[in-house]
């Protein structure tokens, strides 16, 4: 089947099997490895990317339900190789170790940024439900969307 | 983890599934996918065809209309945990919404796909159930409305046939002074029930009380609802629901929980429901 997209702001068109998931659609044609496959099972969260703007489990979508939308990656999220906030509030505040979470993270909490300014600490905790973090212990990953959200309120905007 | 070869099919409306589905037999409804795919990345389930029912603008969205909020089966949990009409007047809804899976699943699963795939463990069975919602469902036939309690059979099992589509959700919206609550004890991953339970009193003295998670399907619980309805909810009436509360039911146990504990869950669950709603 013949599907369009749009993957962080390129037009793609590719020919594919109905049962490659967008995950494998994402890694293995586009050449995006940015986004991780963790469980397979649907739980981990690693596999996440934004589909229309909205935090999706890559390996639980097939790439032909995709057609017609716009896909953002990790690989977006620094158009001109400037970090997004929340990128640098991982940085500053070690919120990675082994990193294979983050990506995943970075897409559902730049979402959840966009949509809640000024979250508390458990507003954090509990966007984060979709994410299985097997080394940091969450602790700073929490700390570094305060350190985005912070940023943001200074700046009064949200970058992308 | 690769699913078995299948043909797929996007529609634009419902009659377009409906034909799709009396076509060629091996058909198979795809909505949120959160079900359905991982099902079949394990091979459990293998269609031929997949109808792809996600874009279909009439099965979005909410209303009121004869004194019923009309949830449209193809709405996301996300779109109901932010709907204005369903914070009014279904706030165990609103609730109930907030706790299902993660901010992912809320953005693809939706309420027609859940009451379809009727896991024992999911939230919404337990809502329609309490709230005495209707469900609407679409056949090449024609269409039919069939009572939530009339709707869950067994594990996994409906009565919804298969060429038939849940177009949509009617719920009426509870008396004035209604209270209502949904409480759930989570598996830590999945966050799927372990015990869920949803109660709504209304102001004739009426108590509804549905369970999830405990048995095969989710069910009402007439026992428990006769010895709390219409009394005055004190220490004793709170008991005398305790004590009646599952009772007759075969209940669930696996790794996650023993019958046992389970049983154990329920009754501590729906105490403090009833709390809640007192
Ligand atoms: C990690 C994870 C955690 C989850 N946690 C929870 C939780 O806490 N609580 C909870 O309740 N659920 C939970 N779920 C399940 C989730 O809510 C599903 O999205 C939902 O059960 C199914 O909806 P869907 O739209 O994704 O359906 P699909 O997966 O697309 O379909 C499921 C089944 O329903 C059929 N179907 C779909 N729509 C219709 C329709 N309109 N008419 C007739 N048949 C239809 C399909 O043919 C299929 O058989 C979780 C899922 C995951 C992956
Ligand atoms: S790889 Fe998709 S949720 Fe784990
Ligand atoms: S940093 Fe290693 S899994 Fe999260």
């Amino acid at each position: 089947m013949q599907i369009k997209v749009k993957v962080n702001g390129v037009d793609y068109t590719h020919e594919v099997e109905p049962r490659l998931l967008l995950v494998h659609y994402l890694r293995e044609v586009l050449h995006l490895t940015g986004t991780h496959v963790g469980c397979d099972t649907s739980i981990c969260g690693a596999c996440t990317v934004q589909v229309n703007s909205k935090p999706t489990k890559s390996c639980t979508m097939f790439a032909v339900q995709a057609d017609g939308c716009e896909i953002l990656t990790v690989e977006g999220l620094a158009p001109n190789g400037e970090m997004h906030v929340l990128q640098e509030g991982f940085k500053e505040m070690h919120g990675l170790q082994c990193g294979f979470c983050t990506p995943g993270i970075l897409m559902t909490m730049t979402d959840f940024l966009k949509n809640n300014p000024d979250p508390s600490e458990e507003d954090i905790r509990h966007a984060l439900k979709g994410h299985l973090c097997r080394c940091t212990g969450y602790q700073n990953i929490v700390k570094a969307v305060q350190y985005a959200a912070a940023k943001i309120a200074n700046r009064e905007e949200v970058p992308a | 983890m690769i699913p078995v070869a299948f043909e797929y099919k996007k529609v634009s409306s419902v009659e377009e599934a409906l034909t799709s589905l009396a076509s060629g037999g091996e058909g198979k409804l795809l909505a949120g996918g959160y079900s359905l795919i991982p099902a079949m990345k394990l091979r459990l389930n293998q269609p031929a065809l997949l109808i792809d029912i996600g874009d279909i603008p009439a099965l979005k969205g909410i209303r009121e209309e004869d004194g019923e909020i009309v949830i449209n089966a193809g709405t996301t949990h996300n779109d109901i945990l932010h709907n204005d009409l369903i914070q009014q007047h279904l706030p165990f809804f609103h609730e109930a919404a907030k706790m299902i899976g993660d901010e992912q699943v809320r953005n693809r699963g939706t309420m027609g796909g859940s009451l379809a795939h009727a896991d024992p463990a999911a939230d919404w069975p337990a809502l329609v159930l309490a709230a005495d919602a209707n469900i609407e469902l679409a056949g090449t036939s024609g269409k039919r409305t069939l009572k939530a309690t009339e709707f869950f059979t067994g594990l996994f099992s409906t009565e919804l046939q298969e060429n038939e589509i849940i177009t949509a959700i009617r719920v009426p919206i509870p008396a004035e002074g209604s209270k209502s609550v949904y409480l759930k004890f989570e598996n830590p991953a999945s966050r799927f029930a372990i015990v869920g339970c949803a109660v709504l009193r209304l102001p004739d003295g009426r108590i509804n009380i549905a369970f999830t998670g405990v048995a095969d399907f989710a069910f009402r619980d007439a026992g428990a609802e006769k010895a709390v309805s219409g009394k005055t909810m004190d220490d004793a009436a709170m008991q005398e629901a305790q004590t009646a509360a599952v009772v007759g039911v075969d209940i669930l146990s696996d790794n996650f929980a023993s019958a046992e504990y389970r049983k154990h869950l329920a009754k501590v669950y729906l105490k403090r429901a009833l709390q809640a709603v007192m």
